[in-house]
């Protein structure tokens, strides 16, 4: 499932990306000043930064939730600014997954169905090989007896970790996640945080973490930090 | 919570149009049925005489007065060929000539002003449902044997089996045993129509071998003007269908049927507007999981549809449960209101294109109402979407 790489490509590479908002109005601000950033496959990088200093917007370009004023965003290799709506959609389904703050489960459903949506939204219509696939990541995330429950009867760590597993669902080379922990007391942070390292290490799955949270960032393979819509410092 | 109101709103919009059309249409077939249990749908006539004054057009000071020609008792032209010409106009299902005019009926010192029908009673009663009104005896028109309305066996005091006599303005003098009496709801015509057979009509009134008038019976009864219309230009007969007879009861189907046509309107958009607000609501309360879909893979596309099924699934499951109570109001009135005679004002069978056709204008009007929530539901930006989460 997980999408072919050339080797020595990089999973993702932006060139001179920037982006302004209100572009042609009087108040145009640029957010993004030329951003320059590569990530190879199996990272697991952490973007830090002030409030305002562009992660989100970042985060939300590399996600494909929002296209660059300028620069090239490239995903697997893909040029990815020169896409239409129906392209970007059918990219990020198959290369992307997403860990949000608040974790963005959809209260109707239980959390097998939950982490079923992505591969549903796929292909269309369910089938048992699904489920299977449900049941295997929500055990991986220790969730094996709580897969009938519907979001609401579940812990906000246990929420968070049904939502990591969706995000692993369609297996993809990268996980997108803005402050993943953000919304969690210490002890569920390290669970889902240790969480994130396994799946990192079991399935080469590269992560880039949006964080707050110093002692995070501190536990992550390479640190970049973005002050002020650039890149300050890009280290391992 | 929502969800549920709006079905119920649908479910009341779809009963109130499949009820209200289901009664005015009972209630109008009914009266049609009624107006027509005792009329031929086109009648043809001779045309009507007229004056054709000799008159010098020519002289410039001519005084004249002229006076409209009395309309006399006359038979129609060659009718029997113009008989064998209507039975085989399509759209006519069945035909009859009939010899009338006006006679008196007397029994001892007893004289009533009365209508002769002579007619042909196999012909007639494919016009006329006659046997239905029989109250006594048959309607048995042969020979010397009479049928005659109760009220004027009851003014002469006679039944069946007695011998009245009829005479006629033309001095000519005929006795007849009745052999059935009619009620057909209406005294006036009660008290007047005598059946004859043709012959002893047309001996009565003088117009031998000849006919008043031809009752026809159209497959269409609504369509029974036009053929009126195309046998007057042919024949050049006055030919009047009973739409132009009961002009001021189609008038007011019409106005009847405008009122109905509001109120469906009305409902249908009320219903569109339930639908679409709620819908609206509900893109607002789910932004936060449309984003995540959206964010997971789903396209514009995608989301319009799930939308735009929604809006069907309210209407069909409120159609649903409309039609089922329709068919309950339906059967409640047909049992409860009844007209003058007893019988049901609405007939307790639901017409099937009406039940099928209004819940099919509620998914389209359902889809359409979802147009607009849909759309905005798949333009919705997952950036704005998950953040104000």
């Amino acid at each position: 499932m997980s999408a072919a790489i050339a080797p020595g490509e990089p999973l993702l590479a932006l060139r001179g990306v920037r982006k302004s908002y209100n572009v042609g109005t009087p108040v145009e601000t640029e957010i993004l000043h030329g951003i320059d950033l590569e990530l190879a496959p199996g990272e697991f990088a952490a973007l830090v930064g002030p409030s305002g200093s562009g992660k989100s917007t970042l985060l939300n370009l590399i996600g494909l939730l929002e296209r660059p004023t300028a620069g090239s965003v490239r995903i697997l290799g893909q040029e990815t600014t020169t896409l239409d709506e129906a392209g970007l959609t059918a990219l990020r389904g198959r290369a992307l997954g997403f860990v949000f703050q608040f974790h963005h489960l959809i209260p109707a459903f239980t959390a097998a169905e939950n982490v079923m949506m992505p591969l549903l939204i796929d292909r269309g219509r369910p089938d048992p090989a699904m489920r299977e696939v449900a049941r295997e990541l929500l055990a991986q995330v220790g969730l094996a007896a709580d897969l009938a429950k519907k979001p609401q009867q579940l812990s906000g760590g246990m929420q968070q970790r049904v939502a990591i597993a969706r995000a692993l669902a369609m297996r993809p080379p990268l996980v997108l996640a803005d402050e993943p922990t953000g919304n969690l007391d210490t002890h569920s942070a390290d669970e889902v945080f240790a969480l994130l390292r396994r799946f990192n290490r079991d399935h080469r799955t590269a992560f880039l973490i949006v964080t707050h949270d110093p002692r995070l960032a501190a536990r992550c393979d390479r640190r970049i930090e973005l002050v002020d819509g650039a890149i300050v410092l890009d280290r391992a | 919570m929502q969800t549920a109101l709006i079905v119920a709103g649908v479910t009341v919009g779809v009963a109130v149009v499949v009820f209200i059309t289901a009664l005015v249409n009972g209630l109008q077939a009914s009266l049609v049925n009624r107006t027509l249990g005792s009329q031929a749908h086109v009648v043809i006539r001779p045309a009507e005489e007229v004056a054709s004054p000799v008159i010098d057009r020519s002289a410039t000071d001519v005084a004249a007065r002229i006076e409209a020609r009395a309309q006399r008792l006359r038979s129609i032209d060659q009718w029997e060929s113009i008989f064998v010409a209507l039975e085989r106009q399509p759209g006519v299902v069945a035909v009859s000539a009939m010899t009338s005019g006006p006679a008196f009926a007397a029994r001892g010192t007893a004289s009533k002003s009365v209508v002769i029908l002579g007619i042909d009673p196999d012909r007639y009663r494919r016009i006329v449902a006659i046997d239905d009104d029989i109250v006594a005896g048959r309607f048995r028109v042969a020979g010397t044997d009479a049928v005659v309305g109760a009220e004027l066996a009851k003014d002469l005091g006679v039944g069946v089996g007695d011998k009245i006599r009829l005479a006629s303005a033309a001095n000519r003098e005929d006795v007849v045993t009745i052999a059935g009496v009619f009620d057909i709801g209406n005294k006036e015509l009660n008290r007047r129509w005598v059946f004859t057979t043709m012959r002893l009509a047309q001996n009565l009134l003088a117009l031998p071998g000849g006919a008043t008038n031809i009752d026809l019976r159209v497959a269409d009864l609504f369509a029974a003007d036009a053929v009126a219309r195309d046998i007057a230009a042919r024949t050049g007969l006055l030919a009047e269908s009973w739409m132009a007879t009961n002009a001021q009861l189609l008038a007011a189907f019409r106005n009847q049927n405008l009122t109905t046509g509001t109120v469906r309107v009305f409902v249908t958009l009320i219903v569109a507007l339930g639908i679409a607000s709620v819908l609206v609501v509900s893109v607002v309360q789910k932004q936060r999981e449309i984003g995540i879909l959206r964010a997971m893979g789903a396209s514009r596309r995608r989301v319009l549809l799930v939308f735009l099924l929604q809006g069907a699934l309210v209407a069909f499951a409120g159609s649903v449960g409309g039609g089922a109570l329709a068919a309950v109001l339906v059967q409640v009135f047909a049992r409860v209101f009844r007209n003058a005679d007893g019988s049901p004002v609405l007939t307790p069978e639901l017409d099937p294109v009406l039940f099928l056709s209004t819940p099919a204008i509620a998914i389209a009007t359902g889809v359409l109402a979802a147009v607009l929530p849909a759309r905005r539901a798949a333009r919705l930006d997952p950036v704005q979407a998950i953040r104000s989460g």
